[in-house]
């Protein structure tokens, strides 16, 4: 079984620490993302896990095996690095047969075998090109072929999508999470994009400052975030002080598609604001309203419920939801 | 319609680059016009007659100095330093990324023989084989001296290819079961053999016409642009030129040569993406 833990994880560059006791337990056959901010860790937690970094302290176990000095092959691990790190001086199938070439499997074997993981990701009518003649979402496949060719138990992919167009992202997203799916081993997907983790990850791990600041499936965390970190990195949600609302001395987060405009029920909690800001988004259209003590908070209304009952900016509105809308932070 | 006028300082900087263009090659075009000066020519203008007679007599025996065998001996030592500043600058390059103790130092006191006077490197590379009693001779001191100016530009060259060098590139290589060695040979190599291509082609340049440095370390036998500065103290005929002219087409050769070697590399990656 190739679950992957890490224990008390650490890494330290001179004094700064980067990675702080981290401790993740992924299971076998899992698309885990981990999500934060540049500078959280995510990357340096990734290159350890790879076997690219040293360990400060702390285990990495891939199944039952402690694999902190293996190197990536010994691991069973792949990398597809980001912006890809094709070889440039090799040909695409050369690129791909390269782990073969190393491990010194004749040629006409690797080519064989690289022409079919070609043909995997439909690259093979570019078998013959060299990495600086293929678009951005060529070359990922590209890499992707490169990386699956070791038959990886774990496949590392630090930003793989950063480096493609919207419109390509999202397509090639869904490529990957059918290739997971296909494959069933671990993939563990850095990335700074709160949708990207949404739509891939059976377990997101959002991280800050080097720590884990909640981990779950994507569900649990967008539903219920435990802390203001997550509740504003994930987007969506409103964290407002508990005392504009009678909560006390907490924090609590409202997702801004539960809050609606007009006189609240019972069991409803209240605030009043001026509109400060209308944005029509297509499907959904964005108010930002001016509480008190100047908080900002964001309604999302569908593009319907908007024009039911429009506002304008500068109006005076009051803001409703149900009391359970809003969840207390830590 | 629009049209560009080009402004008055455009001729004027053209004039100043055609002045500098003609200063620059109007000496080897004079040189090479006179190398073919007939039998009775002289050393300057006019020509009396044409001919390649001035070549012939170059490889034959001169009452000065031994053309032939200071030819061969300079670009046989251009070739010693050129392959032995290849190797150096990419292993030092490999090195100096690592940032190792003392590595800045060590770099200042490479590039310090770039700033001190070649004159001076001579001199001293001269009495210090002297005072130890050990024969100056092209193939021992004279290499030594050729390759204190040859390898600080190489290492120059190498730090700015490195540079830029991507280590992921590297990392890919490890993460696919790459070996160190073989990180080295299969990815750091390829990727930086047209930089190679270019230190190799000024360490031999730089060699084959260097005289300053060669001045004290040479021993008894010259290389030529030694033989050549012996000579022009007392030349009397066009032979000297036709010599110059020779080895400007020397050197032209070897830009020719490293030239192809880049434009082969081009066409072999442009022919395997031909389909």
């Amino acid at each position: 079984m190739a679950r992957v833990e890490l224990v008390g994880l650490t890494k330290r560059y001179g004094q700064t620490t980067a990675v702080d006791t981290v401790s993740l337990a992924i299971p076998d056959g899992t698309y885990c993302c981990l999500l934060g901010p540049s500078g959280c860790g995510k990357t340096s937690t990734l290159r350890m896990i790879a076997g690219h970094e040293r360990i400060s302290a702390g285990d990495i176990f891939i199944g039952d095996t402690v694999v902190n000095d293996m190197t990536p092959v010994q691991r069973g691990t792949a990398m597809m690095f980001q912006s890809y790190a094709l070889f440039p001086h090799l040909s695409v199938t050369d690129n791909v047969a390269f782990s073969l070439h190393m491990k010194g499997v004749d040629k006409s074997t690797r080519r064989r075998r690289a022409a079919e993981m070609l043909e995997r990701v439909h690259m093979e009518r570019y078998a013959e090109r060299l990495p600086g003649q293929l678009s951005g979402g060529q070359q990922q496949r590209v890499a992707l072929a490169r990386a699956l060719i070791t038959n990886p138990k774990v496949l590392l992919l630090d930003e793989p999508l950063s480096a493609l167009d919207p419109f390509l992202r999202i397509k090639v997203r869904e490529e990957m999470k059918r290739l997971q799916m296909e494959l069933g081993i671990v993939f563990i997907h850095v990335t700074h994009s709160q949708d990207e983790a949404l739509a891939l990850a059976d377990l997101a791990v959002v991280m800050n400052d080097g720590v884990v600041a909640q981990s779950g499936s994507v569900r649990q965390i967008f539903n219920e975030p435990t802390n203001a970190f997550v509740a504003s990195f994930i987007g969506g949600h409103n964290v407002i002080p508990g005392d504009l609302i009678g909560r006390g001395r907490v924090d609590v987060a409202i997702r801004a598609d539960h809050i609606d405009i007009g006189q609240a029920a019972p069991g409803e909690t209240s605030l009043q604001g001026t509109v400060r800001m209308v944005e029509y988004q297509g499907t959904n259209v964005h108010l930002r309203v001016r509480g008190p003590a100047a908080t900002d908070i964001l309604v999302i209304k569908s593009e319907d419920a908007f024009d039911r009952d429009p506002v304008n900016v500068g109006q005076a509105v009051t803001l409703r939801w149900v009391a359970t809308a809003a969840r207390e932070l830590h | 319609m629009l049209r560009e006028n080009h402004p008055r300082s455009f001729w004027a900087l053209l004039l100043l680059f055609v002045v500098f263009v003609l200063f620059l090659y109007g000496p080897t075009i004079t040189i090479t016009i006179l190398s073919f000066q007939g039998p009775e020519g002289g050393l300057t203008f006019p020509m009396r007659g044409f001919g390649t007679s001035w070549f012939t007599q170059v490889f034959q025996a001169q009452s000065v100095g031994d053309i032939g065998g200071s030819f061969e001996r300079s670009l046989i030592l251009g070739a010693i330093v050129c392959l032995t500043t290849v190797i150096i600058a990419f292993m030092a390059g490999l090195a100096f990324r690592l940032r190792f103790k003392g590595s800045s130092i060590l770099f200042y006191i490479v590039i310090a023989s770039l700033i001190m006077p070649s004159i001076v490197i001579s001199l001293g590379i001269g009495s210090l084989f002297e005072l130890l009693g050990i024969e100056r001779n092209w193939f021992s001191s004279g290499i030594g001296a050729h390759l204190t100016w040859t390898l600080p530009f190489g290492l120059l060259v190498m730090l700015a290819v490195f540079n830029r060098f991507d280590r992921r590139l590297e990392e890919a290589g490890r993460d696919l079961g790459a070996s160190r060695f073989q990180v080295v040979m299969h990815v750091i190599l390829p990727v930086v053999a047209p930089a190679l291509v270019g230190v190799g082609l000024f360490g031999f340049t730089l060699s084959y016409d260097e005289l300053a440095r060669s001045s004290q370390a040479m021993g008894a036998l010259n290389t030529l642009p030694l033989e050549l500065q012996a000579m022009q103290t007392n030349a009397t005929t066009p032979v000297i030129y036709a010599l110059g002219t020779l080895t400007t087409a020397v050197s032209l050769v070897v830009i020719a040569v490293s030239l192809s070697l880049v434009l082969l590399l081009r066409a072999r990656r442009a022919r395997r993406s031909s389909i």
